[in-house]
């Protein structure tokens, strides 16, 4: 009695702009115009350039905690250029990139990791960096329903790591957008490593990609060092979102070429070898090469760059160390719309408590 | 005015409100064709259509999880997790992120939700489905937890709770549901979240609960024949120390009875406000009738666990003789 098959697909990968510089010409002309290959190439180093200067400011005692986002710049990015601005971007913490091309300040980046909440009031559609690992796919799924519910034409897309996927939320998330169909892009930004552990401690799958297939969702993996390819399958999942209200699962292959945070020392788990490999896969490196190769880039523009970088980052640190402290106000105004009295009372005071009367004053 | 129970003024509330806001949507699990396990959104997928009563996956995380971005994208949502011993695995949406949001984002995204979630035991109700846990979310701060113990206040405090800016627990006490019926208006209005209602007024003794061990107070009361004013806290967080407070310097004395166990509970918080507060006055140490700290038990003993009109008698008896 021969066994029926139930069910078979397979997961596509998709490569524009390979690490050796081949170009795949029916996908990838036309796919951006030159000119604005060349800014999404100009965004990426200013990004890198932030995250050198960030990671200086946290060594040298200016800034607390900061994770690098180097190596990944091309899958924030290329999914940001390829959605609308109306479109929710819901981000764990290492895409300066997209949210930069967005229109987040990079100052209130700063502000964050330099322990300021004002870092996270920014005023477009994303929502601040989470914390939380795989919390925030969540989110995403509600805010996406939300723009279905008020049929204004949003969709939302959801950055995590490959740790995030063992999560209970990302799959409930998963669950919850496929069933409900919800225009959701899900981007998995798969860098090998979540502090220390392998993704293969996270998935023993062949690919990430496949738990999308689970919840019925089309699923694609791409190389996410190849702006290309990003542009490609998030606008491909974009219009899926927006015409038929179907969510879909990308596996960005990436890498963490930093360590997780300056907290971390990633030599202590990683051979030096695998971080060399990946070197050689940097997305600036291969689109620098694309450019060149295509007389849009030279040496003389790539020091001008470099110098405008500087500049600008420059004084980005600037502002961001420059603004006035927060006030003892600010922990509490935020609270709640309106500040209930025990906690306007502890604002007034500084103290929650005092010997024989109740801090407001009221007392025996 | 019609005499409601406290599940018809829920029903109510929720239709009213979603007649006039069509921001508002409910989810959860079984809250569409069959109207919740305890019926309270009955009606309303058939009147309002499954885009805003919307049965969701089995997963309280989901569900909690998915309403924050319902809300942060404007709507107001008013997801239902069907027991509080169920509202556990969606602790970590409504801690780290709905009580978060507003503080996090300077005010820039909101979380303007309405958690409903039947509470406490009384009903013969299987292992977890009989809980107290308002102390819990209580403790963290950004939640507003709200627990009403009448048909009146449940209707008043829901339309408030979904018309609040910031994310509400509204608990609703199971074991009274059904227990009785009051006078409910049938044209809209509010019971402010944040204020403690008098339940009866009275000098020798201050005693203050919420949820469905009011009425067990309120048989205690009148058994005892003694003078005493009952406070319905109905908020939990923030609480109306004012009215608290005011009593009890007034009576000098004080009982606090809820169904929650001890050690750490509302009533420790209450007990040390009126010590700070009302020091002077009292005449009697604060007295706590609560659940035992313990876990709360299957069935065949939990009228021996809740606090009832015995165990708060004594209490009342000693504290006034004290």
């Amino acid at each position: 009695m021969p066994v029926d098959c139930a069910f078979q697909t397979k997961i596509e990968r998709v490569s524009i702009l390979d690490e050796h510089g081949v170009f795949d010409e029916q996908l990838g002309e036309g796919l951006i115009p030159d000119a604005d290959v060349v800014k999404l190439y100009r965004h990426m180093t200013l990004c890198r350039h932030f995250d050198e200067i960030a990671f200086k400011l946290q060594r040298s005692g200016r800034m607390g905690t900061y994770p690098e986002n180097r190596g990944q710049e091309a899958t924030s990015l290329g999914a940001a250029y390829a959605l609308e601005d109306e479109d929710w971007l819901v981000t764990c913490y290492r895409e300066n990139a997209g949210l930069f091309w967005r229109g987040v300040d990079p100052e209130k980046i700063l502000l964050h990791w330099m322990g300021d909440e004002r870092g996270n009031d920014i005023p477009v559609k994303a929502t601040p960096l989470a914390i939380p690992i795989g919390t925030q796919m969540l989110h995403a799924t509600g805010l996406a329903w939300a723009s279905k519910y008020r049929g204004d034409g949003g969709i939302a897309c959801t950055f995590f790591g490959d740790g995030a996927t063992s999560e209970g939320d990302f799959h409930e998330a998963m669950n919850f957008a496929a069933n409900l169909d919800l225009p959701v892009v899900f981007v998995c930004q798969n860098n090998s490593w979540a502090i220390s552990v392998p993704t293969r401690i996270q998935c023993s799958a062949p690919t990430i990609a496949q738990r999308g297939l689970a919840y019925g969702m089309h699923s694609v993996q791409v190389d996410g060092n190849d702006i290309f390819a990003m542009v490609k399958v998030v606008r491909d999942a974009a219009a899926r979102a927006r015409t038929e209200n179907r969510p879909t699962f990308i596996e960005a292959v990436t890498y963490r070429l930093g360590d997780h945070t300056t907290a971390d020392d990633a030599r202590r788990y990683r051979e030096q070898d695998e971080v060399d490999a990946w070197k050689g896969r940097d997305p600036l490196l291969r689109l620098r090469n694309w450019l060149e190769h295509r007389d849009l880039w030279d040496e003389n523009q790539e020091q001008a760059q470099r110098a405008e970088n500087e500049a600008t980052v420059s004084a980005i640190v600037k502002r961001a160390e420059g603004i006035e402290p927060p006030t003892t106000d600010d922990i509490f105004k935020w609270m709640y719309a309106d500040t209930p009295p025990v906690l306007e009372a502890q604002r007034r005071t500084m103290r929650t408590s005092s010997l024989g009367q109740g801090i407001d004053g009221s007392g025996s | 005015m019609a005499n409601l129970t406290l599940v018809q003024a829920i029903n109510l509330a929720l239709a009213q409100e979603m007649e006039k806001d069509d921001r508002v949507l409910l989810l959860g699990e079984d809250v569409g064709a069959n109207g919740g396990v305890f019926r309270v959104t009955e009606g309303l997928h058939e009147r309002f259509g499954g885009d805003r009563v919307v049965d969701t996956p089995l997963a309280e995380s989901g569900i909690i999880g998915t309403a924050i971005g319902l809300a942060m994208g404007g709507l107001r949502p008013v997801p239902e997790i069907q027991f509080e011993g169920f509202l556990g695995p969606a602790y970590d949406q409504l801690c780290t992120h709905a009580g978060r949001m507003r503080s996090r984002t300077r005010g820039g995204l909101t979380v303007p939700m309405t958690v409903r979630v039947p509470v406490g035991g009384g009903i013969h109700a299987p292992e977890l489905h009989s809980d107290s846990p308002e102390a819990i979310y209580s403790h963290n701060p950004g939640i507003k937890v709200v627990m009403p113990s009448s048909p009146y206040d449940a209707k008043g405090l829901l339309i408030s709770a979904i018309r609040d800016p910031d994310p509400v627990i509204f608990f609703e006490p199971k074991r009274i549901y059904r227990a009785f019926r009051e006078e409910v208006p049938e044209a809209e209005y509010t019971v402010p979240i944040g204020e403690a209602r008098v339940v009866r007024e009275g000098s020798d003794m201050t005693v203050i609960s919420w949820g469905a061990t009011v009425l067990q107070c309120m048989n205690a009361i009148e058994e005892s024949g003694r003078d005493i004013e009952l406070i319905d806290l109905r908020t939990i967080n923030p609480l109306d120390m004012d009215t608290v407070a005011t009593s009890v310097r007034k009576t000098g004395r004080a009982v606090i009875v809820h169904e929650a166990p001890m050690t750490c509970g509302v009533g420790a918080e209450l007990s040390a406000r009126i010590m700070e507060q009302c020091f002077l006055h009292l005449e009697a140490p604060v007295q706590r009738v609560t659940g035992f700290d313990t876990l709360m038990p299957y069935y065949k003993l939990e009228l021996e666990y809740l606090p009832d009109a015995e165990r708060i008698g004594k209490a009342i008896a000693e504290t006034a003789s004290y």
